[in-house]
């Protein structure tokens, strides 16, 4: 179920202001690519272009190309929506919808698609759903509750059952980690170490230790001053990022002696 | 093991921690009023408005000043402020009190429910009976086609501003919108007025023609509550149902309107609170009549505003009829609202926990 993304020359606009420019890296399927970097470099910029929610906002546009199964994500003839339900992404914040329970906040992707669903194969898909974002012993006996009744930790892995309810090929995270406890967050760095067998993940962090622990390639972005593009300076396997990395900028950065 | 821990606070800010018994402000109250009455008494005759106005100042000052003494500046400042934060709330509560009583006082005299359902066919001179049921009822159907004109247009009005609108478009109806939400009323009945007029002739009356007029004081008052509300609806639920491949439109309608319909319902009772109570532009439009009149499409309707002041200008028996009509209307308001409140409750989001 899991893919590949080439991407090549990419070039990411808000408006006239290009904000992340020329970045060319290939993310393997079955894996887990960090991308870490200093703030305003426009990490999660790039990982928004990953699956068009970028052009969300509006005067955001991108150049270059995205190949996923052979095919340019950003090709006249292809439907973002369409792109969005093979990439799927788990935001900074939890975000469950306010007025649907657990286990509607699971099936939201079948839901509010108008797709019918039958009540079996509906619970089939929340227990699974749940089981795959390691909850479901924590929420089976309150489907029912609302999804905002969770705590933080909670609500970010109903999130990510949320997400695969909808059977991607590629999960995106943008810091998924960063409003939770270190509790929370080994639950769900955890939860990649298993998802990455099924989808490929691409994880935006501020942590080097998250980095270096859950991925298997890491990327650096830098930016070299305000007003200036980001710029994907190294990728590479994750352990030769931390042990050696070829330039100066990705070592200073990492040995935390940047700026 | 005898040893006593010692509070580093004790000794040093004792001053600062010495507070006035809860009771104080009461007792102060007391105080201020009786002294403010034996006051008035030594310089004249005391009223209730100069004991009560002289009781806040002598309040204000004496506990303030007592609370500086014994407790310092800043609990000083902060008695001072809640006097006058509760002072202005009192203030406003005159007005809307005095309103209220005197409505239910002037109104009770007539209001029965006999009142309620009879109507005015055949009353005439003195006779005390008669009642509001036709004004009821035209005011319930001709509010009600204001809000089905009015719902559905400023409902896609909002979720164009808020959803899709940018530039200059956009820009135009926020700025139409404002110079429609100070149309006076009169202007809006006469605008149905000629409307109507030019399209089915000068002798057209009907309840549609005045629904036409309150519509145009309406949607400016729900887009404009309704854009609030979407506005209010986190953009990341929206992002998180676009994550999920779910297209705008859908979005829209089974994430962000159901995230806001509580505010969206009660957006459209206040701007149905604003209408109901019309006067002017119904008097142009759909005029006043003795009996029921169930079509809207034809002939003219009686409504409680209207009625209320038909049978004022009358005078006599008249009088009470109009308080009692605007005590019926004050209820309808407040039933509405009542309903309102219950609707957004059940569709509001779950509280957490």
């Amino acid at each position: 179920m899991s893919k590949r993304i080439d991407v090549s020359d990419l070039n990411v606009y808000y408006s006239d202001f290009l904000a992340v420019a020329d970045v060319s890296m290939a993310i393997e399927e079955r894996s887990v690519t960090a991308l870490i970097g200093p703030s305003g470099c426009g990490k999660s910029t790039f990982l928004r272009t990953l699956n068009r929610m970028h052009e969300v906002i509006p005067g955001a546009r991108v150049e270059g190309k995205a190949v996923m199964d052979g095919r340019d994500l950003y090709a006249p003839e292809v439907d973002p929506v369409e792109v969005r339900r093979q990439v799927g992404m788990v935001f900074q914040r939890p975000n469950p919808f306010p007025t649907m329970s657990i286990e509607e906040n699971v099936l939201a992707g079948v839901r509010l698609n108008n797709r019918r669903i039958s009540k079996s194969d509906a619970s089939d898909l929340v227990e699974s759903s749940l089981q795959g974002a390691n909850l479901w012993n924590e929420v089976k006996d309150r489907l029912g509750r609302p999804g905002s009744s969770l705590s933080g930790g909670q609500q970010q892995r109903l999130c990510i059952a949320r997400a695969i309810a909808v059977k991607p090929d590629i999960l995106l995270m943008d810091e998924p980690c960063s409003a939770l406890d270190p509790i929370s967050t080994l639950a769900i760095e955890d939860l990649m170490a298993e998802l990455k067998d099924e989808y490929t993940i691409v994880i935006v962090t501020h942590n080097m230790q998250q980095a270096a622990r859950v991925s298997d390639r890491t990327a650096f972005f830098n930016i070299a001053g305000t007003g200036k593009p980001g710029r994907l300076i190294e990728m590479d396997e994750t352990s030769t990022m931390f042990s050696s990395p070829t330039q100066k900028a990705t070592e200073d950065y990492i040995s935390g002696r940047f700026g | 093991m005898t040893t006593t821990t010692v509070d580093p606070l004790a000794g040093t800010q004792t001053s600062a921690r010495r507070r006035l018994p809860t009771w104080s402000p009461w007792a102060f109250a007391a105080g201020a009023l009786v002294l403010a009455f034996l006051l008035m008494l030594v310089l004249g005759s005391p009223t209730v408005a100069t004991v009560v106005a002289t009781a806040i100042v002598l309040y204000a000052v004496g506990l303030t000043v007592t609370s500086r003494v014994v407790e310092g500046e800043r609990r000083a400042t902060d008695r001072l402020a809640t006097t006058l934060v509760t002072l202005a709330f009192g203030v406003a509560l005159i007005p809307l009190i005095s309103l209220l009583w005197t409505v239910v006082k002037e109104g009770s005299k007539q209001f029965s429910v006999t009142f309620l359902n009879t109507n005015m066919v055949g009353v005439y001179g003195q006779m005390t009976e008669g009642g509001v049921y036709h004004a009821i009822m035209g005011t319930l159907l001709i509010t009600l086609a204001a809000a089905v004109i009015s719902v559905p247009i400023g409902l896609l009005t909002a979720i164009y501003l808020v959803e899709y609108g940018q530039g200059h478009l956009a820009r135009s109806i926020t700025f139409l919108v404002d110079v429609m939400t100070g149309i006076p009323s009169i202007v809006a009945g006469l605008f149905a007025f000629t409307l109507f007029t030019m399209v089915f002739g000068p002798a057209y009356r009907s309840g549609l023609m005045g629904a036409a007029a309150l519509s145009v004081l309406m949607i400016p008052v729900v887009i404009r509550s309704v854009e609030e509300m979407l506005r209010l609806v986190p953009n990341e639920l929206r992002e998180a149902a676009y994550a999920l491949g779910v297209p705008k439109y859908l979005t829209i309608i089974k994430v962000v309107l159901r995230t806001a319909v509580a505010g969206i319902v009660t957006g459209v009772m206040l701007a149905v609170a604003r209408v109901i109570g019309e006067t002017a532009p119904l008097l142009l439009t759909v005029g006043i009549i003795a009996d029921v009149n169930w079509d809207l499409f034809d002939g003219r309707m009686a409504t409680l505003p209207v009625y209320a002041y038909r049978q004022y200008s009358q005078g006599g028996i008249g009088v009470d009829r109009a308080w009692a009509a605007a005590l019926t209307l004050i209820a309808i308001v407040m039933i509405l609202n009542v309903v309102a409140r219950l609707v957004s409750r059940y569709f509001s989001p779950k509280a957490t926990r």
